[in-house]
């Protein structure tokens, strides 16, 4: 077998170059454009360009180092643009391979593992941290949120809880509402998380867009689709670019059937692949022609990211090959891989919808056997189940 | 083709690229004994590292890369080493051209690859942008004569040695070749082997004395016996193992070799078999092929020349054994009737080969590590 993989690397190197790039070329003029930097706030570059200079001259520096850290992970959550990420460790690296590296930096190498969807390697550095700090609001956020992707609602709602009694009153509602929610409380977690959201004085865009994007999302997966929109548009009228907003919303619309609304909404904004493949499925649906040229990107991304010997993207590529691709085979053996990884309604959906498609129902069972354990309530899962049930 | 993307991109003002973690491309190519390579790295990376936006519109032209471009060439190259066995190859850059990639417009850095000595291995150390953002990997791809290797390098793993299979049959044939002369040269094991089996070769025996051979053809007949028996044997178990017909572990094969040595000392010592010494060296040389095809299979056979490299090695260790028998047998026959002939030589330098032999065997068969401490 290694030698069959062998091949087929062999195989992805060669004819990856041929098609997704042009030979290289001399430009004809000096002043053609060749890259477009990302155009951030200015003042904030300049500043973060300084403060760099000064980490160089001392990398020692702890506090400056995880200040530089946590501007730039706010870029790259904000951008979705994982050189950030990058950028982000090498500001710690003092730090990064210590045993016991410092409470801050345990926090940033956390939210990179997160990214990087080593979920055990960041609840490891967040227990770290809470060992030291159980008071830390961040961590128990981010440790419920993590808990929650990985489908253990329990041990989410118990960090939802400790966040509640450190008084941080809206996150600690909607963390618990996301967690319940997906644990058979829906419509309590709802009503619960919209009162706290009418009745809060907080002022903080980036929580109350996350609020929202909560409780569109439980309202998408209840079926009350006009909530949902209330909540995605209130979202999206906060002005804040959010790429998880965006491909929530889209995902959203394209479940509506209305994908000409989702091309307005991303036709400018492919830079991340989870919006490319978003646009894609609306492309495909309104027979855009632009389709064969996204799907082409899309597949050039993929192959790149499989160049750096990386995966972490299963569950878009799985979608990608299900939807887009219509390699069902390959989107269930993605699908299933993804499910040991995470455990969102999604990666239930794709498992299922995947096995389906390839004519393997029985590839669907742990997925079945989870949601009838977990009692995970989402509209767009029963038809599946109806069809797999009826096989 | 290229005119149409032109236009299409100034329509569109700018492309709008992926997001991706950062990579660079970095191609080397082997033809024969030329060695080249090809760099492609992300443009928004070297602004990163070096600032390439010299007018602040947060776009890069390409007059802006040439402006930097030996900057690019000094810091890239300093980031970069290539070596074989350990000798630094010198990096010139030749010619710089753009790309694109799923993530952009890449500087194309081609350099050539100067080595001091003939490239059979090459060690590539890999640093770029390592310091300024861990999640960087150098994507190296090895092209060699239409063989392709591949290595994803990261900061854990930022070394990789590759092997250059050698290509063309008859370089395979005569490397190989040298190697089967150089393991006899190196081999003392089967030296002495054979020179336990010659010594007597120009002696015979009479009633638990030595007596000298008349004449040289006698000699030169009982040795050729002796050599043409344990080619043929060892030929014969080199070719099975490499063909992996025959597998034997190697601690045994190295054991069984050791005791060879020793029997065939002893035999001179106090001799148990005078004739046909031919046929000792028939059985013996079976294990001593054994032998030889471990080294063969170290050193790593090319799949498709594997004959070629079969046969190379086998005339190299004949040709090795020829060499030793061309300088022993007139030495041993113009001093056949001395006394430190037949004493020191045959009798004391038997026990000698003895000696060492049972240490060898001690040492392999228990695996005490002791060849090591030496």
């Amino acid at each position: 077998m290694p030698r069959l993989s062998a091949i087929v690397w062999a195989i992805l190197f060669w004819v990856l170059p041929a098609i997704s790039l042009a030979a290289p070329y001399i430009p004809k003029s000096p002043d053609e454009v060749l890259e477009q930097l990302p155009v951030l706030n200015n003042q904030a570059e300049l500043e973060m360009k300084t403060l760099q200079r000064q980490l160089n001259a001392n990398p020692d520096n702890l506090s400056l180092a995880v200040g530089i850290a946590t501007r730039l992970l706010e870029t790259a959550r904000t951008e979705a643009d994982p050189r950030y990420y990058g950028y982000a460790e090498a500001a710690v690296k003092t730090w990064w391979r210590q045993n016991q590296p410092p409470v801050d930096v345990l926090m940033v190498r956390a939210t990179i593992r997160q990214h990087r969807h080593d979920f055990t390697g960041a609840l490891q550095d967040l227990q770290d941290v809470l060992a030291n700090e159980p008071r830390n609001a961040q961590a128990w956020l981010t440790q419920a949120v993590i808990q929650a992707v990985r489908g253990d609602y329990d041990a989410s709602l118990r960090s939802c809880s400790i966040l509640k009694r450190l008084g941080a009153n809206l996150p600690a509602t909607t963390c618990l509402a996301n967690a319940a929610s997906l644990s058979g409380s829906g419509q309590q977690a709802y009503q619960l998380l919209q009162e706290s959201f009418a009745n809060t004085a907080q002022t903080d865009g980036q929580i109350r867009l996350w609020t929202l994007s909560v409780l569109a999302e439980i309202a998408a997966r209840l079926g009350d689709n006009r909530n949902a929109e209330a909540h995605f548009l209130q979202a999206m009228a906060l002005q804040r670019r959010d790429v998880y907003l965006l491909s929530a919303y889209s995902d959203f619309l394209l479940e509506q059937h209305r994908p000409a609304e989702v091309v307005a909404l991303l036709k400018d904004d492919t830079r991340p692949d989870g919006l490319l493949l978003r646009l894609a499925l609306a492309e495909q649906a309104t027979g855009s022609n632009l389709l064969p040229q996204h799907i082409g990107e899309l597949q050039r991304r993929i192959d790149a990211y499989r160049l750096r010997g990386e995966n972490i993207h299963q569950r878009e590529e799985a979608r990608f090959n299900l939807a887009l691709a219509k390699q069902p085979e390959i989107a269930l053996r993605l699908a299933l891989e993804n499910w040991q990884v995470q455990h969102e309604p999604w990666d239930a959906r794709l498992v299922l919808e995947a096995a389906l498609a390839s004519g393997k129902p029985e590839a669907a069972r742990p997925v079945l056997a989870w949601l009838s354990q977990t009692k995970l309530q989402d509209r767009q899962l029963p038809p599946y189940l109806a069809k797999l049930g009826a096989q | 083709m290229r005119i149409l993307l032109a236009i299409c991109f100034g329509l569109l003002a700018m492309p709008v690229l992926a997001h991706k973690p950062s990579d660079s491309y970095l191609s080397i190519s082997v033809q024969e004994q030329t060695v080249s390579g090809q760099w492609d790295i992300a443009l928004r990376d070297l602004d990163y590292a070096l600032g390439l936006d010299d007018n602040g519109d947060n776009r890069i032209t390409w007059g802006e890369a040439q402006q930097h471009q030996a900057q690019i060439d000094a810091y890239a190259l300093a980031h970069l080493a290539i070596s074989t066995k350990h000798q630094v190859c010198r990096l010139a850059p030749v010619n710089h051209q753009v790309d694109k990639h799923t993530d952009g417009a890449y500087a194309v850095l081609q350099f050539a690859v100067v080595c001091p000595t003939a490239v059979r291995v090459l060690s590539v150390d890999y640093r770029l942008f390592f310091d300024l953002d861990p999640s960087h990997r150098g994507l190296l791809r090895l092209q060699n004569q239409g063989q392709t290797q591949t290595a994803v390098l990261s900061p854990e793993q930022p070394m990789r040695e590759l092997q250059l299979g050698t290509r063309s049959n008859w370089r395979a044939f005569s490397e190989f070749a040298q190697e089967g002369v150089w393991h006899i040269w190196i081999g003392y094991d089967h030296i002495l082997f054979l020179i336990s089996l010659l010594l007597p070769a120009v002696l015979w025996r009479v009633d638990s004395g030595w007596q000298p051979v008349r004449q040289f053809r006698t000699a030169f007949i009982e040795v050729a016996k002796i050599v043409t028996a344990f080619t043929l044997a060892h030929s014969i178990t080199l070719s099975l193992a490499t063909l992996q017909v025959l597998n034997v572990p190697s601690r045994w094969v190295e054991s069984a070799i050791a005791a060879s040595v020793l029997l065939a000392a002893l035999n001179n010592i106090y001799p148990l078999v005078l004739k046909r010494i031919w046929l000792v060296a028939f059985g013996f040389g079976l294990i001593h092929g054994l032998g030889f095809a471990s080294v063969l299979t170290d050193l790593g056979l090319p799949g498709d020349a594997l004959a070629l490299a079969l046969v190379g090695f086998n005339l190299g260790v004949e040709a090795g054994q020829f060499a030793i028998v061309t300088v022993f047998l007139p030495l041993a026959f113009y001093l056949r009737q001395t006394w430190y002939y037949q004493r020191l030589t045959v009798g004391i330098g038997s026990w000698l080969i003895a000696v060492v032999a049972v240490f060898w065997l001690l040492d392999r068969s228990l695996d005490l590590g002791w060849a090591q401490l030496i």
